[in-house]
């Protein structure tokens, strides 16, 4: 035998004896085993959970800012109207990533004289992007109007057909439904698009878009807006806008504040059971040291151990993390929360690192010890 | 002999007696900053939701449709009714007016600047209002938090405006430019920036609203700004339909109907609404937020709890040694679980007090820097909290303690374990 290949020989018999010892080590001692990766896993778990959260509560919140309507107008400049196409471009810009709302109006008189603000619009659209309209029920035929509240007392006391003239054409309408929303639309009259473009022949002067995504996206957005229609003028809704940047903001840095203090917690408790674990096996550490093991490789062994035990305990962990979230999902934004693989690095790296570092406190306290001093028990 | 015992084991295992300690303090910290958080920040986010501007409008019952199309105002001047700028102190008067956060009222009226005709809305910056011995300020400023203003906002007794960013940039005016408002000259203290249609308007102090006009006192819309509880079945009820005990009931909750109707009360031939867009959605927002922190919390505790019980397990366990001799020496099983149970208790104790201090100034912390107001914690918690302090070092302890007194002695007095 050549002297490299019994040294490779000799090695590999070396490295399947760390193996046993890694495995029985692990076997024997179940209990202790067992609760230390018990805390590992419960860490890592809900590292995982409020990571994830912290992730994904953005996409969450915002959805449920959409409904507070459109947070970008587009209206008419000056003395001009939005040029027919105007719609079909707001929509080519925003490729699904929104919902677009055209809306036009004119000011017409009742059968009695009184003038009113009527709009034509399309009403599938509005109840998305309108969630706070309260409507006794949509229109659904032509000629059917929805009634603002203030208008109706005026333009239709009893829920009576109500006539409006615009430049001596009449238009006809059964006003049937109500509208409630406490703003400027309490005084208006809404008909469909179709039935507005026959009677007024007046298009759309504003169209209102509700774009999703983060402030970044939005900003994004406008500026292609304001590319696509230079007859018109593109403006974010400031309100809607700034309300929504704080509100978002403070949330999550509240809950980075949080997760931190949870994660922080739960290192803490592998910390502490981990330890206990290492210290608890000084005697093991006493009788390798008298049978001749240098310090590097108990240190090895050590960490090793430490090491497989944090990634195991991270995996497992992750998984569980995983549930948690999609749970908290469910329950508190009725969405599941969508599982970040990117993650997982994370937790792998941290988890290792507690475990490594909870494995050396200890070892550096042993190695100051005679081990005849441990075997004796003292 | 038994406290003797006690004493001794503080006095000698100082070391261990700290880490168990720690793990105690910081646990117990944690859940106390977590509690603390979790049951203000409803009222922290609803106040942050606030910046949506007012969720309440108060208009003459009395007045005509408004004629309004993207924020210009087609009604001619002297049509409808107005408020009465001095019944608005009065909200301060109402039930709930420490939930109201803020009011403006608005004066719009038709104006020939610079040779067109334009929109001059007049309103209270922030202006300083008197009611009873109660002094306080109120204006755009806390309703309307996204209106920017380059340059300087105009006193409300002053006779300064502030124009519209469109309509400056069309004019060529800058700040400290002057204008010709229907014949006087006016100063130009600043240019707003409000992403809506008073971009296009001139803004101007509401006395100098009423006197264009010529109708002294004269308000067209209030705008009102409360901090509401979420809306349930009660809150959407008719108050009309109620009971006398329903009705208190409905009366003394800050839902948005019920301010509403306070606020009617308040200012005479009123009709007060809620703005829908800002008072429905805010709820779902808050309740969102409030479920997210609750179900955290619940995490936070589940996570200190268990590191509190590793540690105390841990510490336990290392002191077999000295079980093995209580037991050679005679003690019964009753009387050591005894001894480590005063001990956890102690260190539960200590711990927990110095965790509920140290949890009480994260707490504290965290709201100076999220929020920018303190999160106090209210201090009939603290027996609350220790008592979870006890229950869970005496959780995490029970079973270590079990194994310790059920542990041979001699294998223990050997250092075999």
């Amino acid at each position: 035998m050549s002297a490299t290949l019994r040294a490779r020989h000799a090695e590999r018999k070396h490295t399947s004896m760390f193996l046993r010892m890694l495995m029985r080590a692990a076997i024997l001692r179940r209990g202790r085993a067992a609760s230390a990766l018990l805390a590992m896993v419960v860490a890592a778990a809900v590292a995982t959970a409020m990571l994830n959260l912290y992730v994904d509560v953005q996409g969450k919140l915002l959805k449920e800012f959409r409904n507070y309507g459109a947070n970008v107008l587009v209206v008419a400049k000056d003395g001009s109207i939005l040029p027919g196409d105007s719609l079909k471009n707001v929509e080519s810009v925003l490729g699904g990533r929104g919902l677009a709302v055209p809306f036009a109006y004119v000011v017409a008189r009742t059968s009695a004289g009184q003038s009113v603000v009527v709009s034509g619009t399309d009403f599938e659209r509005v109840r998305k992007l309108d969630s706070w309209w309260s409507v006794s029920g949509w229109p659904r035929k032509t000629g059917d109007a929805l009634v603002g509240a203030r208008a109706a007392a005026v333009v239709s006391p009893q829920g009576k057909m109500l006539d409006l003239s615009f430049q001596g054409r009449t238009i006809h309408l059964a006003p049937a439904r109500n509208l409630s929303t406490g703003a400027a639309e309490d005084s208006r009259v809404y008909i469909s698009l179709a039935d507005f473009e026959d009677w007024a022949r007046v298009p759309p002067s504003t169209i209102e878009i509700a774009v999703s995504g983060s402030s970044e996206e939005v900003e994004a957005t406008i500026a292609k807006l304001r590319e696509a229609l230079p007859a018109a003028d593109v403006r974010p809704v400031r309100q809607i806008m700034e309300g929504e940047a704080r509100v978002l903001g403070k949330t999550r840095a509240m809950l980075l504040a949080s997760a931190s203090l949870i994660i922080l917690t739960a290192a803490l408790c592998v910390l502490s059971t981990l330890m206990g674990w290492v210290f608890d096996r000084r005697r093991d550490f006493a009788i390798m040291k008298a049978l001749g093991a240098s310090e590097r490789l108990i240190s090895s062994f050590f960490a090793a151990e430490a090491g497989t035990l944090g990634a195991i305990g991270a995996v497992v962990g992750f998984v569980i993390g995983i549930g948690v979230a999609a749970w908290i999902g469910r329950v508190n934004f009725h969405a599941p929360v969508v599982p970040r693989l990117n993650v997982l690095p994370w937790i792998l790296v941290g988890s290792i690192a507690v475990a490594l570092i909870s494995a050396a406190l200890p070892m550096s306290l042993l190695r100051r010890v005679q081990p005849a001093v441990i075997l004796r028990g003292e | 002999m038994f406290l003797r015992l006690v004493y001794e084991s503080f006095r000698r295992q100082k070391r261990r007696k700290a880490l168990a300690g720690v793990a105690i303090t910081l646990g117990v910290g944690v859940a106390t900053a977590m509690i603390a958080v979790a049951t203000d920040v409803g009222d922290k986010i609803s106040r942050e939701l606030r910046s949506y501007g007012a969720n309440l409008l108060v208009t003459p019952q009395e007045d005509t449709l408004e004629l309004q199309i993207g924020g210009v105002d087609l009604k001619p001047p002297s049509d409808g009714a107005y408020l009465n700028e001095a019944d608005l102190p009065k909200i301060r008067g109402t039930f709930w007016h420490h939930n109201i956060v803020g009011f403006a009222p608005m004066l719009p009226v038709n104006v020939d600047a610079q040779g067109s005709s334009l929109t001059l809305l007049g309103t209270y910056f922030s202006k300083k209002l008197t009611f009873g011995r109660e002094d306080f300020v109120t204006g755009v400023r806390s309703t309307h938090p996204w209106w920017k203003v380059q340059g300087t906002w105009p006193d409300d007794d002053s006779q300064d405006v502030l124009l519209g960013e469109s309509l400056a940039a069309k004019l060529g005016l800058k700040p400290g430019d002057q204008i010709r408002v229907n014949g006087r000259v006016h100063g130009v203290s600043g240019i707003l920036s409000s992403g809506g249609a008073e971009d296009n308007q001139i803004v101007a102090p509401l006395a100098l609203a009423q006197q264009i006009l010529g109708k002294p006192g004269a308000v067209r819309r209030l705008y009102v700004s409360a901090l509401t509880k979420p809306e349930d079945a009660l809150a959407r009820r008719d108050p009309k339909t109620m009971n006398q005990e329903l009705f208190d009931r409905w009366y003394c909750s800050p839902y948005v109907q019920s301010i509403a109707y306070q606020l009617q009360e308040a200012i005479p031939h009123s009709h007060a609404e809620q703005i829908r867009q800002v008072a429905q959605n805010e709820g779902t927002v808050l309740s969102r937020i409030k479920g997210l922190m609750l179900l955290v919390t619940l995490a936070a505790l589940l996570a200190s709890a268990l590191a509190v019980s590793a540690a105390m397990a841990t510490a336990i366990f290392e002191r077999r040694g000295e079980v093995g001799l209580m037991k050679a020496l005679g003690a019964g099983d009753t009387s050591v679980a005894a001894l480590f149970f005063v001990e956890a208790m102690l260190l539960a104790l200590i711990g927990g007090a110095l965790g509920f201090a140290g949890g009480a100034l994260l707490a504290r912390q965290i709201g100076q820097s999220i929020f920018d107001s303190k999160i106090t914690i209210d201090p009939v918690l603290l027996p609350v909290i220790l008592a979870l302090a006890v229950m869970v070092t005496f959780a995490g302890s029970a079973l270590a303690i079990r194994r310790a007194v059920k542990f041979d002695p001699v294998y223990a007095l050997r250092g075999e374990g």
